[in-house]
């Protein structure tokens, strides 16, 4: 009998543990607004495989936040919760929820790649709490099968423009006839940009030759690339990421592939420089969300507070896309008049007009915004301004 | 044709990389028959090395290959003498277990001594032209790492077959107790090893970073279970069977993608361990002995 | 006699059981417990089970195996399949995500158990990298970028689950069968010689704990609302096997204690990311230097509580049996 008796007080400690445990946070109100501060979160991708973007969001993110306070949003003051979900998606689930059960965020930025804002939609949706992704330009972030995600919203512009972009250029300024094709198959960001390049490019009368792909992390793409060289293309498209596009550069130009190759802003981190070297990279183009070099008064008054921020860095567009982000949601925040997440999602759907660094802000039906991309040229290893392109 | 040469010149290139993990890999199991997963890391290790003397240091690409293979070999006798040491005469489980929680533990503290982000070697360290044999690119790093995995593969055969420290190795990897009466000191034979196979992992590290540019932390893990297959492949325990097995490894991986299964590469190359492990414990060169009650 | 009073403790379990899940339901309706509480609460069930799976194929069994994420993979991904899919209900996603899993472990153990000790752990590794790979690329299932999945475990589901587990494992354990594959573990070539049919246990072992790897596997995919194939890597893989050797080698309970245990300090640890994983290999390593044979060592957590008392079958609340 005794057995049971120790059973018995072995489960009531754990009932009144768990009761416990959870009374600690009972109490306090969901809507992020305490005090005069309103919490916004962050998640992104702050450490992992594609840490170079989430760490610019946020660096574009405090910059702004620290504009913002300086007059406040009606006397309220934004406190950015940052949480790093390790550019994985399993983390970017554990950040939603925590930084909406324990943090009590009105709203979440974040995260960078389309995937691990994929990954915390469903969160967002039933908890209703807007979810803003600086980055994420895959298609099906806000649209799944047709239906709208209501609290999902993005600052960039989508994949299939981009991808469109590019083969326009590729066929009209370039001139070229035949193309290869080199995605990551990890990454929907790569597949998307891939299919509609692949569906403009014939359209315009080019072919596409050969269709390679790598999966990200690796490091030897000679076997690829040498199937690709075997092909003979006019220009290659890489819809990558800094990382392994780096060395996919590098590598097609010691096996002798001359011809221009071209990615998106997948491409924009100046580690890209380091791994592919100045002299590969030459001949190399990407379509991109700004130029620091574009001669905008908005733009330029913006590189010269973040130089003066952070020690000279020019900012790139993961840093113009967060600070812009956070304008956006600061905008919608003093339109809804209140912290309440429901009208702040409101607030947001309803933008329109609102001037950004990365170009004038009106949504679609779908919440997705349209405004301009920029081509960018590398010339030894420096991003130079080609043309800005309106859709 | 020229096509088929060139994935085959691919595979030899990556191939030699995997012999040289490989060669470290196969000195270790054969002597204390454990699998050194930490094996991979302090390759990882050695290719941070190598770049914080060329960048910091400004050396050459040579003297941050000796640097690299000498640091190396320190590191690995410390990770014997403090995690495997102890555990000599434990069970099997005890000591994988122990070689899984070292690699993790060098993966996770270089991460939280300097960050996760990716360092890329300079461009210039060795300044070799690439060849053009009939449409065929090799690059000139190619084969200095070719060359450098032959000369070390070389330089082991000899110091394991006609040195004394060889010949102590062979028999402490024989019959430990035995080597022991014989009056063998086998705690410096082990961590020789040690250090012999570390240094090879550092040397790797090295070549590794000046040929494909990025190291990061997490680098080891892959090419890591790659050596391994490798080695079991050529019969572990066997410094040419290492080599060879890299080799094929490289060739085979190469040869997949060519067919355009490029995402199936690592997928083959552990089918090829799991149907080697099956069919030909011993290895290609290996001689298969029957465990005896 | 005996009997009788090991049925009455066994249903005094269950009925403990039963209150503390309907206490924890009340508590999660009511909103007492929050969902980051909930979210760990749920991991901790699915750990257990990872945990009692591969108790049965290293701990009794003694086959060295660290492919087990890969059975993971296969039951999370059938089991979305299932639901996602083909539109069936959720408990036959569970049990089609056990039976796909114990196929894989079927099809993998036949020809890989013929390996013994270091071999076998390197072809089960090979195997888990061999799932992760072929998921990588079958479109159907979404490829790399992964599977969107309904959020559909729930607080019944899970304990149910856990306790079906928990008391098939030890109930097999203690069967013939059971103490067939213990003779294995302590030393195979006397089973063989004893006429103990080794290939048919270790196989029929690495099926049942495929079985509940696949089981956790549905449970997990339906409650982290994506399943990609590089959440299924080595690393998962390692982070069962800890599981199962700090709670020790052949101890049910240790492998439950360290299940709920390390689940929770991995999530509180969660906000220090850069030093969780220092933490979490150190412990490894000292662990295994001055205390390899794990917390429990083999020994059940109710050897304790009886203090010496007749060592014969003692039945926990949490329905966790002794071994020997």
């Amino acid at each position: 009998m005794r057995k049971k008796k120790v059973a018995g007080v072995f489960m009531s400690l754990m009932v009144a543990a768990g009761v416990m445990a959870g009374c600690g946070s009972a109490n306090t109100s969901g809507d992020g607004d305490k005090d005069g501060v309103i919490k916004i979160g962050a998640n992104l991708e702050l450490s992992g495989g594609v840490a170079s973007y989430g760490q610019s969001i946020k660096e574009g993110i405090e910059l702004a936040f620290e504009e913002i306070n300086k007059e406040g949003i009606d006397g309220k003051k934004l406190k950015l919760v940052p949480f790093d979900n390790k550019s994985d998606a399993p983390e970017a689930i554990n950040g939603a929820t925590k930084l909406i059960s324990q943090d009590k965020v009105a709203a979440i930025i974040g995260a960078a790649t389309s995937g691990n804002t994929k990954a915390q939609i469903e969160i967002a949706q039933s908890n209703s709490i807007p979810l803003l992704t600086p980055t994420g330009t895959s298609a099906d972030v806000t649209v799944n099968k047709g239906k709208l995600n209501d609290f999902v919203f993005r600052t960039c512009f989508i994949d299939p423009f981009q991808g469109t972009v590019a083969a326009n250029f590729a066929a009209k300024e370039l001139n070229v006839k035949t193309a290869a094709v080199f995605i990551d198959s990890a990454s929907d960001y790569s597949k998307g940009l891939a299919a509609s390049f692949k569906e403009l490019f014939t359209k315009m009368g080019g072919n596409v030759v050969i269709e390679e792909a790598y999966l990200a992390k690796d490091t030897d793409f000679h076997a690829q690339l040498t199937n690709i060289k075997g092909k003979n293309p006019d220009f290659i498209f890489v819809p990558g990421y800094y990382e392994e596009v780096g060395l996919i550069v590098k590598q097609a130009r010691e096996l002798g592939l001359k011809v221009p190759m071209m990615g998106a802003d997948g491409w924009d981190s100046p580690k890209l420089v380091e791994l592919a070297g100045k002299d590969a990279l030459n001949n190399t183009f990407i379509t991109n969300h700004y130029s620091s070099g574009d001669s905008d008064q908005k733009v330029q008054d913006f590189v010269k507070a973040f130089k003066a921020k952070y020690k000279d860095k020019s900012p790139d567009a993961f840093n113009a896309l967060g600070y812009d982000s956070a304008y956006f949601i600061a905008d919608a925040i003093k339109r809804a008049g209140s912290s309440d997440p429901k009208k702040i999602q409101k607030a947001l759907a309803e933008t329109d007009g609102l001037e950004l660094i990365t170009g004038k802000m009106k949504l679609d039906k779908n919440h997705d915004p349209i405004k301009a991309a920029v081509i960018l040229e590398y010339q030894n290893g420096e991003q130079t301004f080609k043309t800005k392109v309106n859709p | 044709m020229e096509q088929f040469i060139q994935q085959l010149v691919n595979g030899i290139s990556i191939g030699s990389i995997y012999a040289l993990i490989a060669l470290g890999y196969t000195m270790v199991y054969g002597i204390v028959k454990l699998i050194n997963f930490a094996h991979g890391d302090v390759f990882m290790v050695g290719a941070f090395i190598g770049f914080y003397s060329i960048t910091i240091f400004h050396l050459g690409f040579f003297p941050a290959l000796l640097i690299s293979m000498a640091a190396c070999a320190i590191f690995g006798v410390l990770i014997e003498r403090i995690a495997y040491k102890p555990l000599r005469n434990a069970t099997r489980i005890a000591a994988l277990i122990t070689a899984i929680g070292v690699s993790l533990f060098i993966e996770y503290g270089t991460i939280y001594v300097r960050g996760a982000q990716l360092e890329s070697y300079p461009d210039d360290i060795v300044p070799l032209k690439n060849f053009d044999i009939f449409g065929v690119t090799i690059s000139g790093k190619s084969i200095l790492i070719l060359a450098v995995s032959i000369c070390l593969m070389i330089v082991l055969q000899f110091i394991v077959h006609k040195t004394k420290i060889g010949k102590a190795m062979r028999a402490v990897s024989h019959d430990m107790d035995a080597a022991r009466l014989m009056g063998i000191n086998v705690n410096n034979t082990i961590s020789a090893t040690f250090a012999i196979g570390s240094a090879l992992a550092g040397a790797a590290g090295v070549v590794f970073g000046m040929y494909y540019t990025k190291i990061e932390p997490l680098m080891g893990i892959i090419p890591g279970l790659k050596a391994f297959v490798a080695a079991v492949f050529g019969g572990i325990g066997i410094i040419p069977g290492a080599m060879t097995g890299g080799l094929i490894l490289g060739v085979i991986e190469a040869l997949v993608s060519a067919v355009g299964g490029s995402l199936w590469r690592d997928a083959v190359a552990f089918v090829v361990l799991i149907l080697i492990l099956i069919f030909r414990p011993a290895g290609l060169l290996g001689k298969n002995v029957r465990e005896k009650v | 006699m005996n009997l009788l009073k090991k049925a009455k403790g066994f249903w005094g379990t269950i009925v403990l059981v039963v209150i503390f899940s309907v206490v924890t339901q009340l508590l999660i309706n009511g909103g007492t417990l929050n969902s980051f509480y909930v979210n760990t609460l749920f991991s901790i069930g699915i750990n257990i089970i990872l945990a009692a799976s591969l108790h049965l194929i290293i701990g009794v069994t003694g086959q060295f195996s660290i492919g087990h994420a890969g059975f993971l993979a296969v039951g999370a991904y059938a089991s979305a399949i299932i639901t996602m899919k083909l539109g069936l209900p959720f408990p036959v996603a569970i049990l089609a995500g056990g039976a796909a899993a114990a196929i894989a472990g079927l099809i993998i153990g036949i020809p890989t158990l013929r390996l013994r000790g270091d071999y076998l752990a390197i072809a089960t590794l090979g195997f888990g990298e061999i799932v992760k790979i072929v998921f990588l690329n079958i479109d159907y299932i979404g490829g790399a970028s992964g599977m969107t999945v309904t959020h559909l475990t729930t607080w019944p589901w899970l304990i149910a689950c856990v306790v079906i587990t928990i008391v098939v494992i030890v109930n097999f354990t203690n069967s013939t069968h059971g103490r067939a594959c213990i003779s294995i573990r302590e030393n195979e070539i006397a089973a063989d010689a004893m006429g103990i049919n080794t290939t048919f246990y270790k196989v029929m072992a690495f099926i049942i704990g495929a079985f509940f790897a696949g089981v956790a596997g549905a449970l997990h995919a339906h409650n982290f609302y994506i399943i990609q194939p590089p959440n299924f890597g080595f690393l998962k893989s390692f982070d069962i096997l800890i599981l199962v050797v700090i709670g020790g080698l052949g101890s049910m309970s240790g492998a439950v204690i360290a299940a709920i245990a390390l689940t929770i300090i991995s999530t509180f640890l969660s906000s220090y990311p850069e030093v969780r994983m220092v933490i979490y290999s150190l412990v490894l390593i000292v662990m295994m230097l001055f205390r390899p044979q794990g917390l429990m060592g083999s020994k059940e957590i109710t050897s304790f509580l009886k203090l010496g008392k007749a060592a014969k079958g003692g039945v926990h609340n949490d329905g966790k049996n002794t071994v020997a």
